[in-house]
């Protein structure tokens, strides 16, 4: 986990306000995970954390593109439309005889191309993120429908070899290149946030996009670049989706948003803007994945529970980070 | 001649009535029996009853929504509440043994209502007392919410069979369909409450400032409780009316994306996302635009789903119209002058977004 010396490690003996929040999710990560050990013998098999992480891949790369919008201030509503687009255009072109770097390109400019045009709505004609991108989510999600009315399954040979290779220890352990992809896309946006001119512009922007643009930072460049970032990463969702489904499917992933604000919420990024961290946001990821892994476990609890939890704990959080007085409004 | 145009242009409800009757006229044009409205049974019949009678949830809860987002804030529960509603409602009839007998159904909404009440208070509690942003206070219910709709149905989709409840769906008074009289005269109480007294003033003088509002002697705190607590209610009624629709209550899907719609036909209606100023007329509007979209998609044998793409493009050109900077870029191009600096303060966009 190198992301942890990029963000809490160096300074983790004095222990900054700021870093508060995603130390307590990791507590809270450890305290779920102790009492699924507790509870369940199975529950310590390294194989369960792995399998979180191949089940959440694709939550956890689109959940990094929203830390990138929220921590401006922003919202984006679309995701889990783009995520189910990317992976039906994905399955309609390879089903239709493209080859599949092909396809793998065209699938991957969709989504920072839409990300691209809802930046520049928002950031020339001032209308709310939360409208321009509603409009998004509503676009993507006819786009599926449009393109199909079913699901569309993929057969080609490169995505059933990624779907099912599978890299592991000789004990059996295993977890799939989606895994791999997504820690990718993990690391280069935590370097990309704490080392990078890009990065030190959308936490200014997001901490007071007035003192912002009075330092001369480049305001609506950094506001657009957030927006097709985040389309780039559903993207790449959608893609690892359709790798871990092996199809397309119209209403594949609705709702996928709010799991998504809700796990960057949860990961400490502060609603309002200009704090926030990705290694919060991968906390976050796992914290849902492990409270449904629970669920799963318990098996006398019904899948609603999840949902009723995860309300719960966004409660908790945002409570939390009112009382220890992060600004939010 | 020029003039009067022009005012009539500039009117606020200009742009949402062409847009209807644009809509309207083109059904027409591809289907002429689209306006054709009969007598049957002592009741009308027709596409135009149709599309009322459908809006009518829409209506309800756009209403709701109107308060809350005139208060600067937005309520994305109201999906959920409609689930809840319905389901706690359709629960209590489908226990009954007489499920036509008017009291049970009576209790079985107050329950419902009851239930509302509490949800909008804790909306309330959470954005005036503890202070959390609306979009995340209300987010929290809006997830969980779907859980509880879950929890009271079991999973299941309850049936009921009762024709009281049903009739607040689809039963008809006056040779009009019933749902439409309970919108109606939701709107009109609405509107009587907020433009026959202070109390739509204050609202929006809340949504302009809640500071200044709570100095000037109004309790800030209070007013955005109270509309949050309405937005409930709305929303509960629309519920009732969605499950009588069908006769089913269905805790995933009562009510789905109904909170988007809503949102919309307030904005569609010229309220701004901003706060300070609302319009009651322009919501009922922007409602009925919703509706006769997707009428007219289903008309035009288009999926449902489909029908989102035709929304998204409403909701952009609409968002564009009455977007301050576009309208600014346009005037120049029109009259090759500088427009004078769109008046859009950071403190909009500050309390607004995300």
């Amino acid at each position: 986990m190198s992301t942890t010396s990029l963000t809490a490690g160096p300074r983790w003996a004095r222990l900054p306000r700021r870093h508060v929040p995603v130390l307590v999710t990791l507590a809270l990560l450890l305290v779920m995970y102790g009492v699924g050990v507790s509870q369940y013998r199975a529950f310590s098999n390294v194989q369960v954390i792995f399998n979180v992480f191949i089940d959440n891949g694709f939550l956890l790369v689109v959940a990094v593109g929203m830390t990138f919008v929220i921590l401006t201030g922003g919202i984006d509503l679309s995701v889990g439309s783009v995520v189910a687009m990317t992976a039906m255009v994905s399955a309609w072109l390879l089903q239709s005889g493209l080859p599949a770097p092909l396809v793998l390109v065209i699938a991957l400019l969709i989504g920072p191309t839409l990300g691209f045009l809802m930046g520049c709505a928002i950031h020339f004609f001032e209308i709310q993120p939360f409208i321009v991108t509603l409009a998004g989510m509503f676009f993507a999600r006819g786009m599926c429908t449009f393109i199909s009315g079913a699901s569309i399954p993929i057969t080609d040979g490169f995505w059933t070899t990624m779907s099912q290779y599978r890299i592991g220890d000789p004990r059996g352990n295993f977890v799939s290149v989606s895994v791999l992809i997504a820690f990718a896309v993990v690391l280069v946006a935590a370097y990309v946030l704490a080392y990078t001119r890009l990065g030190r512009n959308v936490y200014a922007i997001g901490g007071n996009p007035q003192s912002a643009l009075l330092m001369g930072l480049p305001l609506g460049r950094t506001r657009i670049a957030v927006y097709t970032i985040s389309g780039l990463c559903s993207a790449i969702g959608g893609i690892l989706l359709s790798f871990y489904t092996l199809s397309g499917a119209p209403l594949i992933a609705i709702g996928m948003e709010l799991d998504v604000i809700a796990a960057v919420v949860i990961g400490g990024t502060v609603l309002t803007g200009g704090a926030g961290y990705i290694f919060g946001t991968v906390l976050g990821v796992l914290v849902l994945g492990v409270i449904q892994t629970l669920i799963t476990f318990d098996g006398s609890l019904n899948s609603w529970w999840t949902k009723i939890v995860i309300g719960g704990l966004l409660f908790a959080f945002i409570l939390f980070q009112r009382l220890i007085g992060i600004r939010y409004k | 001649m020029n003039e009067r145009f022009k005012t009539a242009l500039s009117h606020r409800l200009f742009w949402p009535v062409a847009v209807l009757v644009v809509m309207l006229a083109a059904n027409t044009i591809y289907r002429p029996g689209f306006l054709a409205v009969e007598v049957n049974n002592g009741h009308l019949y027709g596409t135009p009853i149709d599309i009322l009678r459908l809006s009518a949830p829409l209506i309800l809860v756009a209403l709701g929504m109107t308060l809350v987002i005139s208060t600067g804030g937005i309520d994305l529960s109201v999906g959920s509440i409609c689930a809840i509603s319905g389901a706690i409602a359709c629960l209590h009839i489908s226990q009954a043994a007489d499920q036509n007998n008017p009291v049970t159904v009576f209790t079985a909404l107050a329950m419902a209502l009851g239930a509302a009440l509490a949800l909008g208070a804790w909306n309330g509690v959470l954005v005036s007392v503890i202070g959390i942003q609306p979009i995340i206070a209300t987010l929290i219910l809006m997830v969980a919410g779907r859980g509880l709709a879950q929890l009271v149905t079991e999973g299941q989709i309850i049936t009921i069979n009762s024709g009281p409840y049903r009739a607040i769906g689809l039963g008809h008074f006056l040779t009009l369909p019933l749902a439409i009289f309970i919108a109606l005269g939701a709107a009109l109480l609405v509107a009587a409450l907020t433009r026959r007294t202070a109390l739509g003033m204050i609202i929006e003088s809340v949504g302009g400032n809640r500071e200044a509002s709570r100095l000037a002697g109004i309790r800030s705190g209070r007013m955005v409780f109270l509309v949050y607590v309405v937005s409930a209610v709305c929303a509960a009624i629309a519920g009732f009316m969605m499950t009588a629709n069908v006769s089913s209550a269905d805790g995933n899907n009562a009510g789905l994306w109904v909170e988007l719609d809503a949102i919309l036909a307030v904005v569609i209606g010229g309220t701004s996302l901003a706060g300070g100023r609302f319009y009651l007329s322009g919501t009922i509007l922007g409602a009925l635009i919703i509706q006769t979209l997707t009428t007219t998609v289903y008309a035009m044998n288009i999926s449902p789903q489909t029908a989102l793409l035709f929304k998204a493009v409403v909701v952009i050109a609409v968002c564009l119209i009455q977007a301050p900077a576009f309208r600014a870029r346009l005037a120049r191009r029109r009259r090759g002058n500088p427009p004078p600096s769109a008046p859009t303060p950071q403190r909009q966009k500050e309390e607004v977004t995300a």
